[in-house]
Parts: structure tokens; sequence; C-alpha cells
């Protein structure tokens, strides 16, 4: 425990904030909202709230990744918005099954973000500049696709409006899921420890993993079993948790993921290592638009439409300062895709809040801002810290 | 003696209208430690580049243990057994000692990273080369300079190399650090692979090296057996003046 104290200081000074301070922001939104309106840790707006935030969440993880990269793709609403249409019009108009219909608005999302990845590999261009022009053309392509009516409603009846405005999972569902995370995670840490052993590396005290162990299983009781006594989880949220628990895994083991971070913390001296660059920041890329347009896939679930309104510019926007504010830095190479969710919970945190108290869209605009902006004098304070 | 583990012939490399490297020669032998010394823009950043993959020569052949290589980069020249630890070290700030120390060779165990494996192989390297950090998990870019140095050169050991390209090592490191270095370097020779070294510091490379080329404008301008070599004959040839001690001052200035 000391040792991880110990190890943790180290990266504190070296610039690494870690998830803490994170924590600390949700827990001080939480209780200023609570402290203005008693209905705000209710367990039914807890639930919309976990529910809203799948979309945005979906959009902001493609963000994490292409921050890790030290890129930034500011098309990604717009790119949720044309995924949004293709769903739509595919489904409703051409008649196309609702599968086909979704693997179709994916497909755009890869094309999208191989073409991104085409023009910064081989023209040098940063993502945030060429990104600019494919907003404007994204957005063009959405409203051609829309047609003159501009709007295209989903059948209330479909799977995919189902699943992602109204499918919560069984309780049992829900309490054996706990049950496969917490054994699974102790299972995985025991098999490591015993691996280092026998490897004569240093382990953490049997204490660390025990500490670990109760604060993932009261974590994940506390909440199934508060959102259940409301509605319970939902099947888009728990999916959105359980893309970033993926997302997590691939970035910190597999070589896709060190290849990630190594390319975002100094791309010439990943490329000088042997790390295929080109192919690393392509893959960020795609990434990034195929989850902007499961984004807007879901999005056309919970509206049971798509219409020009979805995926407007604020959209993007909100992803991006969802993802810095869960503490992914925008100058590459750290963060977490966790940070997709922390991020998107205090975003979405603010809206409702502000909702709540009676608040209006400039209200909600000026908070979220005002958050961003403190979250990205952080990533640069510890940027500065790790440079001197 | 055996053949060279590592030979340019004739080897041109021009930017523009200026040519860099002018057809050089060059062969580097195992347990041989070839010093490459001259005045900035004779040419050493180029013939580094070369050697290391990170720069394709216009005319002439790169010879690895006798066959003719192409190293079109970085990681195709470390498959040819050529690792190199540039100037610059190359190192990932963010990542820590051993995702550095792995960085493009990670050891796997089915598709994912074994890092049980990976940190294990990192002490025994860092001990191997007396490299001492507080913490293999610690980012690098919390590490000194020295330290820093350290992890590049433990990486280019990774995958047991023939040849290890050391670029101005001493430039950045203080006296005491030059020491170690200059330590380290002689265990590299010891271990048997043959290390070029490009410096600008005299007295450093004449402590450690077996064999000095001295580069001008682009042409190798004379090679000197170290143990027997004075200064005075290094610094007529890096300068291009003949009689010796006359150049003296000249190389005290360009410091």
């Amino acid at each position: 425990m000391i040792a991880n104290l110990g190890l943790y200081w180290q990266r504190l000074r070296a610039g690494d904030l870690g998830v803490l301070p994170v924590v600390v922001l949700l827990a001080i939104v939480w209780l200023v909202f609570q402290a203005l309106n008693p209905a705000f840790l209710s367990s039914d707006n807890l639930v919309n709230l976990t529910q809203q935030s799948a979309v945005l969440g979906v959009i902001a993880l493609g963000v994490v990744v292409t921050l890790h990269v030290g890129q930034l793709d500011l098309s990604v609403g717009a790119v949720s918005g044309l995924a949004a249409a293709v769903t739509a019009v595919t489904s409703v108009q051409w008649g196309w099954s609702q599968w086909l219909a979704v693997l179709a608005a994916l497909a755009v999302g890869v094309v999208v973000g191989l073409v991104y990845g085409a023009v910064h590999t081989r023209l040098g261009v940063p993502g945030v500049v060429f990104t600019l022009a494919g907003l404007l053309l994204v957005t063009g392509l959405q409203l051609r696709v829309l047609g003159p009516t501009g709007s295209v409603n989903v059948p209330f009846e479909t799977w995919l409006v189902y699943l992602s405005q109204r499918a919560f999972l069984a309780p049992a569902v829900s309490w054996t899921v706990v049950g496969v995370v917490v054994v699974g995670y102790a299972a995985a840490r025991l098999v490591e420890r015993a691996r280092r052993q026998r490897a004569d590396l240093p382990v953490d005290a049997p204490g660390t993993l025990a500490v670990r162990l109760v604060v993932l299983a009261s974590l994940l009781t506390l909440v199934v079993a508060y959102l259940g006594t409301n509605r319970g989880v939902g099947v888009a949220f728990a999916s959105f948790v359980a893309l970033v628990a993926m997302t997590d895994f691939a970035l910190r083991r597999t070589r896709w993921g060190r290849a990630v971070r190594a390319v975002g913390g100094d791309a010439d001296a990943a490329r000088k290592a042997g790390v295929p660059v080109r192919r690393v920041f392509v893959s960020a890329f795609v990434f990034s638009s195929t989850m902007a347009a499961l984004g807007g896939v879901l999005a056309t679930g919970r509206l049971a439409a798509a219409n020009q309104g979805t995926g407007a510019v604020d959209l993007a926007l909100t992803a991006i300062a969802a993802a810095v504010i869960g503490g992914t830095s925008l100058f590459g190479g750290r963060g977490s895709a966790w940070s997709a969710l922390l991020g998107v919970l205090i975003v979405q945190s603010i809206s409702t809040g502000v909702l709540l108290i009676g608040g209006d869209f400039s209200l909600r605009l000026i908070v979220t801002g005002l958050v961003f902006a403190v979250a990205i004098s952080l990533d640069a304070i510890a940027r500065r810290a790790r440079q001197a | 003696m055996s053949p060279p583990v590592l030979s340019l012939r004739g080897v041109v490399k021009g930017y523009g209208a200026a040519r860099a490297l002018d057809g050089v020669d060059l062969d580097l032998h195992r347990h041989e430690v070839l010093a490459v010394i001259g005045d900035s823009g004779a040419g050493k950043s180029t013939l580094v580049g070369v050697i290391s993959g990170n720069q394709r020569p216009d005319a002439g052949e790169v010879i690895v243990d006798g066959k003719p290589v192409t190293l079109a980069s970085p990681a195709v020249a470390r498959a040819h057994g050529v690792a190199s630890v540039f100037q610059d070290l190359a190192l990932a700030p963010n990542l820590d000692v051993v995702e550095n120390l792995f960085l493009g060779a990670e050891l796997t165990r089915g598709r994912l990273l074994d890092e049980v494996a990976m940190e294990r192989q990192a002490w025994e390297l860092l001990g191997q080369l007396a490299v001492r950090v507080p913490s293999v998990r610690v980012p690098v870019g919390a590490l000194s300079g020295a330290q820093r140095q350290g992890v590049a050169i433990a990486r280019s050991l990774l995958g047991d190399p023939k040849v290890i390209v050391l670029d101005e090592p001493t430039s950045s490191l203080g006296i005491r650090q030059t020491a170690e270095f200059l330590t380290l370097v002689e265990r590299l020779r010891e271990r048997g692979h043959g290390v070029v070294v490009t410096s600008h510091s005299l007295v450093d490379v004449h402590a450690v090296a077996d064999r000095i080329v001295v580069l001008r404008l682009g042409r190798v301008n004379g090679q000197f057996d170290a143990a027997l070599a004075t200064q005075e004959e290094l610094l007529a040839a890096v300068t291009g003046v003949d009689s010796p001690g006359s150049g003296g001052g000249r190389w005290g200035g360009s410091r």
C-alpha cells in the first residue's frame, strides 16, 4: 500500500494526475446539484442520466482514442448525424432490414475514418484542420441523405428504438454481471500475482488487492441496487460501459494500445522504435469515426428519428469536452478509456442538473464551458510539471 | 581477423546540391568499438542515419555479415541486427521504462502483452548494464538524462544485435555520467557487439575506441588505431590541416 502511494506520488510529480481529480469533480457536481434540488440524486433521475449518457459517451470514447494519438476529430458530431440519417433513411424509406441499415451506418464511419487517416499520414495535416473540412462535407451529405423533408421517423416498435430507449437489464442479469466481473477481476489479479511471484517480481500486498476488490464490488453493488429501485440498468448504458471496458483493455493490454500511446507521446520516437506509426494513426481515426457513427445509430434509436439537428456542432464539442474533463490529455499519449465514462457522467449531470434547477440551454453551455476550461488548465499545468 | 560484421562501400547521400556523404567506405568487426569523429557538417549524422536505417543512401552498399542489405527503416535495420541509440534517444516520455524497452517489439502471450516477462527481462537487462532506475514502472519522462540514456542503450540490446550505433552519446552527460557511459561501452564490446560511436569529444573517443575514423566534408579523411593516434594527428585530420598542431586552436574553438 505504501509502495503504491509512493508510485502514485512519483507519477503525480511526473505530471500524471490519474483518475482521482475527476472522481472528486464528479462528486462536487453531484453534491452541488443535490443541494440545489433534492430530486437530482433520486434513482429516477439517475436512471435517466445513465440512459442519456450512452450516445454522447460512445462518441466521447472515440474522441479519447484520437486524443491518445495526439489528434482531434472535430467532425464526430457530423459523422454521427450522417450515420443517423443513413440508418433512418435506408431502413424506413428504402426498406432495408434494420440490421443492414445499422451496418451501413457503421461502414460510413469506417470510410470517413480511413479517409482522415490517409489525409493525415500522406499529407501530414493535423486532424483539427482537415476534420473541419470533413465536418462541412459530412453535414452536407447528412442533409442530402435526409432529403427535402429533413426528418425521418423510425417506427417505435423496432428493436433499435426498444434497445436504446426502453430495454433494461433484468435484476438477475445485472447481478450475474456484477458477480462475473468481480470474480473475474479477482481471478485475473490472482493469476497475475502468482506469475509475478514466480518471476521474482515485486507484488502488491494482499491487503491492496482486497481493498481494490471491496471497492469494485461495493461500487457495482451500489449502482445496480440503487438504479434497481427504479427501472434498473439500461441496456444502452450497460453496453456503453462494456465498450469502455473493452477499449480500456485494448489500450492497456494489447500491442495496438501500446502503439497508440507511444505515437501520442512522441510519434518520431515511436517510428524509430519500429512502431508502424501510419497504421496506428489510421486505426485511431477509423475507431473514432466508427464510434461516432455508432453514437448516431444509438441517437436514432433514442429519438426514434433522424433529423437535420442530429449531431449538431455542439455534440462534437461536448464529446471532446467530456473526454478532456474525464482526464484524457489534449496533448496526446495520456488518459484512459474510463475518462469517456467519467467525463460523460459529469457533462450529462451538468445538463440534467441545470434543467432540474430551472436553468436553460444557455446556462448549461456556460457551466459546461467553464468546467471544460478548468480541465484544460489542469491538463496544461500537469504538462508543464512534466516538462520542468 | 574475422570478416567485418558491417561494411559500407561507396556510400553517397546528398541533400539538394550538397553531398553529406561522398563515397564512404567503412568496416566494423565484432568486439570492436569504432569511433567516428569530425567537425560539424562533416557527415556524422548522415552516416548514422544510413547505418540505422533512418536515411536511405543515394548510392553505395550497406553490407551486414557479408550480405548487401537495404535498411529501409530503423525497424528493418533492427531486424538485420543493427540497433541504434539516437541522439534524441527516441523514447516516449509518457511510457514507463518497461514499455519503452519493448516498444515495437513487445512480448505477448496469445494476443495480449506479457507484462510479467517484459518486466522480468527489463530488470535483468538493466542489471547487466548497471543502469539504476527507481522503478521500471516510472514514466521515462521522470528520469534523469543519464538514466534515459541507459534505458535507450538497454533497448538497443534487445534481440541481441550484431551492431550497436551510438549517436553523440556523451553530448548531454556530465563528467561522472560520461565515465559511467564509457564503462558501459566497454561492457558492450565484451559482450561481442560491434559498436559505432560518433562524438565531438576527442578525449571521450580516445578513451573507449579501438579504431577512429575521421570524416571531413563527407569523405573519410583518415583511419587511426586509437592506441597509437595522437590528439594532434586526429585534430589535423578533422580540420584538414596537414601539419600537426597548427589546428589545435580551431578545434578548441569549435567545441
